[in-house]
């Protein structure tokens, strides 16, 4: 087993036993990342030699006996989180050339934990997307078949962390983000309950479902991060008070007795029938860990995806107003006077599905729509939350499938943009009523393609779901397949 | 039939903060361009924004003050728009659910009646930057100092039907934001201004089509922008034309309104809740926190001074227009003549400020040596007519009143041997108007007593020189 074949765990024991140093570490991955990465695309910006002073400062602090729970552990961010010094593009040519002067908060608490950052990750433009196909700075392909997508938002995320460039990583998830990547490249990934990690300094989508979470390979992992990323922040209003947790100390709490819900609404027509079968086998295992499983009903997650494509783009449409060229960020040349300033600087600077969004979010918000669009997604949103209420009055927790396919092909949607929303379809109802839920590999296609299941938790059930997670993967080895990637020159 | 205004006003107030309103920068008014700025009022990409408490209290102190519902949950929302002074592409404003309901600002009229004016509601919202177009050749400089400033819009109902009436009721909410301490009020840093919502009708008959009129800040600007606005519509009206809904611009140079844009060019706002921002949710003790906080206001204080000091109403009401001169005004008055104090407070006092165009906030005289003045004239160390020469040398110079008056020997002649002695050199010298007087002349006496004063340079008391004067000439030579 080599070095990048360790998970997060493993690594932390290795530095504090000093069997390796962080120097060691960042060199290796850096090394993997230069000469595995030019077929993935998954890295936009590397942070190499600011990476290397990191890791330097974390083998003096070690020596110096610091105990930081991450200290000298390497990570990347998605490039949606502004990172101080270093470019943040958002997957955009809007930001091309935009080098924040502050740090967000998730950057700030995970380097206070000790961890160096490798670099930023590809990411569909200003998330915007299913596939990482709308970002400005390449596709990104999946480690398992370059054929396929990765999935996104944070498909660079996922496809750092399943190609062993990166142990973990932070990605973001407005409609399904970090579970949909995982599931399509193999990895875990959760979705935090909305409020319990800081969204300030992460670049906005739709401010009410946006939420930061942690992608590794293992519920153990994500546990690991969640302990430095989740906290109330001051900066961010909509953070939760009690937002902190004790996410590694809650590992073990046991399956036995836990009542899982299962929705037949999630194992509905356009589920493929492999997934089905191996997310059923999953929910199987759960049982044989102890859990008794119960069904559940979810009857309005099948308006979930309109109520999203109302709501996220209305958010999406004002949040991205700022990008005007006037004070950052791309600003056309061929403009004459303020009107066109505006109209080119962002024609030229976002991209189409970027730009689609917008004007479907001022539509939904214009004088007249307000009513029949807005406000009834908002009402359509309500009855999401009463379903899951009424749910978890029954159950610990909910457990389907995460996406309805494994991953697609490369352009196989990119011209069909309702197809590709509904590859969010299991996982837009989560974010709509801000509750957590954690994607688990749990089997493969006969293709050879990752599959997911998630879980879904009550508000503040985080730790329960990592804890499952767990359980399951003490239990099974899914997470511990590794795609067949070669090493070529960078 | 004659034609009845009715006019409106939509007030922005900006608050005296010390930090702007969604996040810490301070709010101090002519630093060096973009001095005062961080990544939450540029607005750099992931930036939020953080509710200052202090905002909210004092838009809570002003809704207490107007007897309006303070709302225990209002919501932030966001206008959406473009322009380069305006950082994030919208201004996050109250829209549904402002925190301050309705209410109401009680007005005394020229002529001493009352009337009540409505207002509708008051929100917060956060101020835009500056756009700089001098300095520049061909280009614009954008100042964002001013973004993220509080400022409470405060709308009233169309309630006022004259421009002075318009006027008198800006002015009472002048006053009242500086008696509340929740704004400076400065006009010409634009710390108030005023949009009036202007229209006409046949009395009697439902509103007719209005204009907003921006950008009046001053309140000889609002009277003359409606007069204006009155004598436009009006010709509109009276040639059988329509007025059309649209916002106007007030051209102060000109004393002219003109068009700035139509209903139709009106922008689509797209306002929404804010998701940034939680409801903002006010508790009942919190209220009363501040309620137990608030200053005595302008019309308890009016009341209080007509009882405590028997002054008049129209005195009353002059004294406590603002929160400075009530304050200054009562260390004066404190044991002294209640009406020689109000008498020259808003004569002497006033009028000197005003030609020196000054605020009593900065008035040279301190209240302690105006009351030393006013003591001196009762004492009778001092006529009422020397105390203006002293007043002058006071306002002007500054220095002591006592210091002043023995300084210029101004001390009054309350000697009677004195004074008739004076007396009698007048009458000696005057024998011919002496013998009128005496044939019946009565008009005279005023002559000998100006001549006696004049001996004195005015210092001679004026009883005992009338007294002493009558009693000379009454007695037989």
């Amino acid at each position: 087993m080599e070095l990048h074949d360790h998970g997060l765990a493993d690594l932390r024991r290795l530095l504090q036993k000093k069997e390796i140093s962080a120097v060691e570490l960042t060199t290796h991955f850096l090394q993997r990342i230069r000469s595995v990465d030019p077929q993935l695309r998954s890295f936009i910006t590397l942070n190499g030699e600011n990476a290397l002073v990191q890791a330097h400062r974390a083998d003096r602090q070690r020596a110096d006996g610091s105990t930081q729970a991450l200290l000298g552990l390497p990570i990347a961010h998605k490039d949606i989180f502004s990172t101080r010094g270093l470019r943040t593009t958002c997957g955009s040519r809007m930001l091309e050339n935009y080098i924040p002067p502050f740090d967000a908060t998730v950057v700030e608490r995970l380097e206070q934990a000790g961890t160096v950052l490798l670099g930023k990750l590809n990411m569909d433009e200003f998330a915007m997307g299913s596939s990482n196909e709308t970002s400005h700075y390449g596709a990104v392909r999946n480690p398992w078949d370059t054929r396929m997508v990765p999935g996104g938002s944070s498909g660079g995320s996922a496809a750092a962390v399943a190609a062993r460039l990166v142990p973990a990583a932070t990605g973001t998830d407005t409609g399904g983000s970090i579970r949909q990547p995982a599931a399509f490249c193999g990895i875990t990934g959760l979705k935090p309950t909305y409020g319990r990690v800081s969204r300030y300094g992460m670049i906005a989508f739709a401010s009410s479902l946006d939420q930061a979470g942690p992608m590794a390979r293992s519920a153990e992992d994500c546990a690991l991060l969640m302990d430095a990323m989740a906290g109330h922040d001051p900066r961010d209003s909509t953070s939760h008070p009690q937002a902190a947790g004790q996410f590694s100390a809650a590992l073990d709490r046991p399956v036995r007795g836990l009542r899982i819900g299962v929705a037949e609404e999630f194992f509905a027509d356009g589920l493929d029938p492999q997934i089905a079968e191996q997310v059923r086998a999953a929910i199987a295992q759960l049982e044989s860990l102890g859990a008794r499983i119960v069904p559940v009903h979810l009857p309005h997650n099948a308006v979930a995806v309109s109520a999203y494509y109302v709501l996220a783009p209305a958010e999406a449409s004002s949040n991205l107003a700022r990008f005007d060229g006037v004070r950052y960020g791309h600003r056309s040349q061929h403009a004459d006077n303020l009107q066109e300033l505006y109209q080119q600087s962002r024609f030229e600077g976002f991209g189409a599905e970027v730009r689609r969004r917008i004007l479907i979010g001022s539509y939904v918000l214009s004088a007249g729509y307000y009513d029949a669009y807005y406000l009834k997604a908002q009402k359509v949103r309500s009855l999401i939350r009463e379903d899951f209420r009424r749910a978890f009055a029954e159950v610990d927790l909910i457990v389907g499938p995460t996406t309805p396919t494994p991953a697609f092909a490369l352009d196989a949607k990119t011209e069909d943009p309702v197809s590709m929303y509904l590859a969010d379809i299991y996982t837009i109802a989560v974010n709509l009523a801000g509750i957590p839920a954690l994607n688990l590999p749990c089997g493969f296609t006969r293709e050879g393609l990752p599959i997911g299941m998630q879980l879904m938790g009550n508000y503040f059930a985080d730790e329960l779901l990592l804890a499952v997670g767990h359980a399951y993967q003490q239990a099974t080895s899914w997470h511990l397949q590794r795609p067949d990637l070669a090493e070529v020159q960078g | 039939m004659s034609w009845e205004v009715v006019i409106g006003l939509e007030v922005h107030v900006q608050l005296n903060t010390q930090s702007k309103i969604f996040c810490s920068c301070p709010t101090r008014y002519g630093a060096e361009p973009n001095l005062h700025t961080c990544p939450v009022c540029l607005a750099l990409p992931g930036a939020l924004p953080v509710l200052n408490a202090a905002a909210v209290d004092k838009a809570i102190a002003f809704g207490l003050a107007v007897g309006a519902e303070i709302n225990r949950r209002s919501i932030f929302a966001r206008k959406n728009y473009f322009y380069p002074d305006l950082p994030k592409g919208y201004q996050i404003s109250q829209y549904e659910i402002p925190i301050v309901g309705r209410g109401q600002l009680l007005l005394t009229l020229a002529d001493g009646t009352e009337k009540v004016v409505g207002i509708t509601r008051a929100h917060l919202e956060e101020d835009a930057g500056k756009s700089l177009h001098e300095a520049f050749s061909a280009e614009t400089g954008i100042d964002l100092n001013r973004a993220g400033t509080p400022l409470l819009e405060i709308v009233s109902e169309p309630d006022m039907r004259s421009p002075s009436e318009a006027v008198a009721y800006l002015k009472k909410l002048h006053a009242l934001v500086r008696y509340l301490d929740i704004s400076d009020g400065n006009m010409q840093e634009g710390s108030f201004r005023c949009d009036a919502n202007v229209s006409l009708r046949r009395a009697g008959e439902p509103f007719g089509t209005r204009a907003e009129i921006k950008n009046l800040n001053s309140f000889r600007f609002l009277e003359k922008a409606i007069e204006y606005e009155m004598e436009r519509q009006q010709d509109i009206l009276e040639s059988g034309g329509k007025v059309v809904q649209e916002t106007r611009l007030f051209d102060a140079n000109k004393g002219e309104t003109r068009s700035m844009r139509s209903k139709e060019e009106a922008n689509d706002y797209r306002y929404f809740p804010d998701p940034d921002l939680l409801p903002l949710v006010i508790e009942e003790s919190h209220i009363e926190t501040v309620r137990a906080s608030l200053p005595e206001l302008p019309d308890a204080k009016k009341q209080r001074f007509m009882e405590a000091y028997g002054l008049p109403a129209y005195d009353a009401g002059v004294l406590t227009s603002s929160r400075a001169l009530a304050d200054y005004y009562e260390v004066v008055a404190e044991g002294l003549d209640a009406k020689l104090a109000a008498n020259w407070l808003m004569g002497d006092l006033l009028g000197a400020l005003n030609r020196s165009g000054a605020e009593i906030e900065s008035c040279p005289v301190p209240a302690g040596q105006m009351r030393k003045l006013l003591q001196r004239i009762q004492d009778e160390t001092i006529s009422g007519k020397i105390a203006k020469e002293v007043f002058d040398v006071l306002f002007e110079q500054g220095a002591d009143v006592d210091d002043i008056i023995e300084r210029k020997g101004l001390r009054q002649i309350t000697d009677p041997a004195a004074i008739a002695r004076l007396i009698d050199e007048v009458l000696a010298k005057n024998p011919g108007q002496v013998a009128d007087y005496r044939a019946g002349k009565d008009k005279l006496f005023g002559f000998f007593v100006g001549q006696a004063m004049k001996a004195s340079q005015g210092k001679a008391n004026p009883e005992q020189l009338n007294r002493i004067l009558r009693e000379r000439l009454d007695q037989p030579s």
